[in-house]
């Protein structure tokens, strides 16, 4: 009989034609999509065009999303996003995003269907491991690795061991995807899934919006963790189908696969959660917080600049005002989440609360332009890192936490939630 | 593969990519301005202390964070031969032998090694030798693939070898 493996394990196996794999051992695979940004992707064409390999592997398997400092923020990186923009021309790359087509990478790609369930994705972008919620084995690499499989379209892995977390029970009001994931790091700290797959499973998960999911897998790689997976189920299924370019392979962990571990998780005890400065295990459940005056609060990024989070902070936001003391920033990820949201009417609640609405684009949260901190400011925001400088200057502060924080703490002036401006979540 | 020598400079738990090289400075590749900023954030004077062939030794998910090959190559730039950790993460780690920064696991150099020890590094042998302190660290031996890797001088090395031999083949 066959070894029974994880979902990690049975990817790579299939996808290096093996009929199983080990963890520890290196498998060659090919890719099926390739990404860089204006940060990453010129560092890959300077190494590619060392090379003199005047070809590239599939151009249809490549994608350039020019999100960092768009639109650009001074004249290098204007020449940074130029050099990009001649390199897909050259090659006929017609997955090239810039401008008014760009949205931040790891929402975009999903939302175009350019990415599928049983996808091998390689991305210099750290923040890869997003499309795990898709089911596929999405990782972060540097940007000779991606000059590397631009030619040959290939790539190697060491089969990573699995770490399975299993949430059971209900959710608290207000608590979403941002508040687990946070809770999770907090549990087995920033290294706690080194080199690991995490996979994330239980009744929960399966109850979670595809943004929650989202930002759980986009959170893996801040244990350390290689991938953060989610087992293809219908809500996948239908979220790929119409939009998808490719049809999906289904890969579903054996029941009696082999974990590290399993950790299981009672919901119903988690609270909205905020990670404290300088690094995203730093967690406190927001009824231990002290009282913490805020500078500035962001609503954006790969993690939580969806619509289903602009939602949540437009409910909290409508018919209130943010505190005087607060800039407050709202990022739709995406130009189809930025049109959706003024439809639906959600700018039009910002804008009135005193909100600034930014267009679609990382900004502020690597510290890249448009809300960078000043020596000893503080921000809520619903990103993704919280390391010294990360947002500015070495010595401002960034809280992290989910849309309903951001949004309560925009008003309150300090870090707070929902529940202190008497609102109640609507079951 | 050569023999490093130099100062230790050290480092705690999961120095992150930010204070690596901030992205506030990641508007070029150019590495000598790459390295111009290396560790600012730890200690805004790392770069002018720094001697070619100095060591950093730190702890455990050191290069945690982004995927910026920037950092690696800051850290090279800077005229840091050699990176010693309890533990890397892993884009790092990758990114590391990609680009050809020698880097070492090992819990115990780690923990016993003090700022400005004097140290000695073979990466053939997997030593890591205490000058000041007179002791020897045992490393963890690399996998044949990566030892490969290495030896071909990185990644796009290797690639441009096995391509023009692929070339010659199909002559
Ligand atoms: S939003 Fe932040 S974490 Fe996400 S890709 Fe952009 S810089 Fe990286």
């Amino acid at each position: 009989m066959e070894r029974p493996m994880t979902m990690a394990e049975k990817i790579l196996a299939d996808r290096a034609g093996l009929a199983s794999v080990e963890p520890g051992e290196l498998v060659e695979v090919p890719v099926d999509l390739t990404l860089a940004n204006d940060i990453t992707a010129p560092l890959a064409i300077k190494i590619f065009e060392e090379t003199r390999i005047n070809r590239v592997f599939d151009p249809e398997r490549i994608v350039l999303v020019m999100d960092h400092f768009t639109p650009n923020k001074d004249i290098k990186s204007a020449e940074q996003v130029r050099m990009c923009r001649e390199f897909a021309r050259r090659f006929r790359i017609r997955n090239y995003y810039e401008g008014g087509a760009c949205g931040i990478e790891h929402a975009l790609l999903p939302e175009l269907g350019l990415v599928v369930p049983g996808d091998i994705v390689i991305g210099a972008d750290s923040h890869t491991c997003t499309y795990g919620a898709l089911g596929a084995f999405a990782t972060g690499v540097g940007s000779t690795d991606l000059a590397a499989t631009w030619i040959t379209g290939r790539t190697w892995f060491k089969v990573p061991e699995t770490i399975r977390f299993v949430y059971r029970g209900r959710l608290k009001p207000w608590v979403t995807g941002k508040d687990l994931i946070l809770y999770t790091i907090g549990d087995i700290g920033v290294d706690g899934a080194l080199y690991m797959a995490m996979e994330f499973a239980g009744e929960v998960i399966r109850r979670l919006s595809m943004a929650e999911r989202f930002t759980m897998a986009n959170m893996a790689i801040e244990a350390g963790g290689k991938v953060g997976l989610i087992e293809p189920d219908r809500k996948i299924l239908n979220y790929v189908r119409s939009r998808a370019r490719r049809s999906p392979r289904i890969y579903r962990s054996d029941r009696k696969a082999r974990y590290r571990e399993v950790r299981e998780y009672d919901c119903s005890k988690i609270e909205l959660q905020v990670a404290f400065p300088h690094l995203p295990s730093n967690v406190k459940p927001i009824t231990e917080i002290p009282e913490i005056p805020i500078d500035q609060v962001v609503i954006g990024s790969c993690t939580n600049g969806r619509l289903e989070d602009l939602a949540i902070a437009a409910r909290i936001l409508k018919g209130r005002k943010v505190n005087p003391n607060v800039r407050a920033i709202i990022i739709p990820a995406t130009p189809r989440i930025y049109r959706e949201a003024l439809r639906r009417g959600y700018l039009r609640v910002f804008l009135e609360a005193g909100a600034i609405v930014s267009p679609p684009t990382c900004g502020p949260c690597l510290g890249g332009h448009m809300g960078i901190l000043a020596k000893g400011e503080r921000a809520v925001a619903t990103t993704n890192r919280n390391f010294v400088g990360r947002m500015g200057h070495p010595e401002s502060e960034v809280y992290l936490a989910g849309p309903a924080v951001a949004a309560a703490s925009a008003v309150l002036g300090r870090i707070g939630s929902p529940e202190e401006l008497g609102l109640k979540e609507e079951a | 593969m050569m023999r490093v020598r130099g100062r230790a400079f050290k480092f705690g738990d999961n120095v992150d990519t930010d204070v690596i090289i901030p992205a506030r400075y990641l508007n070029t590749t150019d590495p000598k301005e790459l390295a111009k900023h290396c560790m600012e954030d730890a200690d805004p004077d790392f770069v002018k202390k720094v001697q070619p062939g100095d060591i950093i030794v730190a702890g455990r998910n050191f290069g945690c964070g982004s995927s910026r090959e920037h950092a690696p190559v800051a850290i090279k730039a800077a005229g840091i031969s050699c990176v010693i950790a309890e533990s890397f993460a892993r884009i790092f780690y990758r990114n590391a032998f990609n680009t050809g920064l020698l880097i070492l696991e090992s819990p115990e150099a780690s923990r016993d090694i003090e700022e400005g020890d004097e140290l000695e590094v073979d990466p053939e042998s997997g030593e890591i030798r205490n000058l000041t302190k007179g002791k020897v660290y045992k490393v963890k031996p690399l996998p044949p693939f990566m030892r490969e890797l290495l030896k071909d001088g990185g990644l796009i090395p290797h690639l441009i070898c096995k391509y023009r031999n692929a070339r010659l083949e199909d002559e």
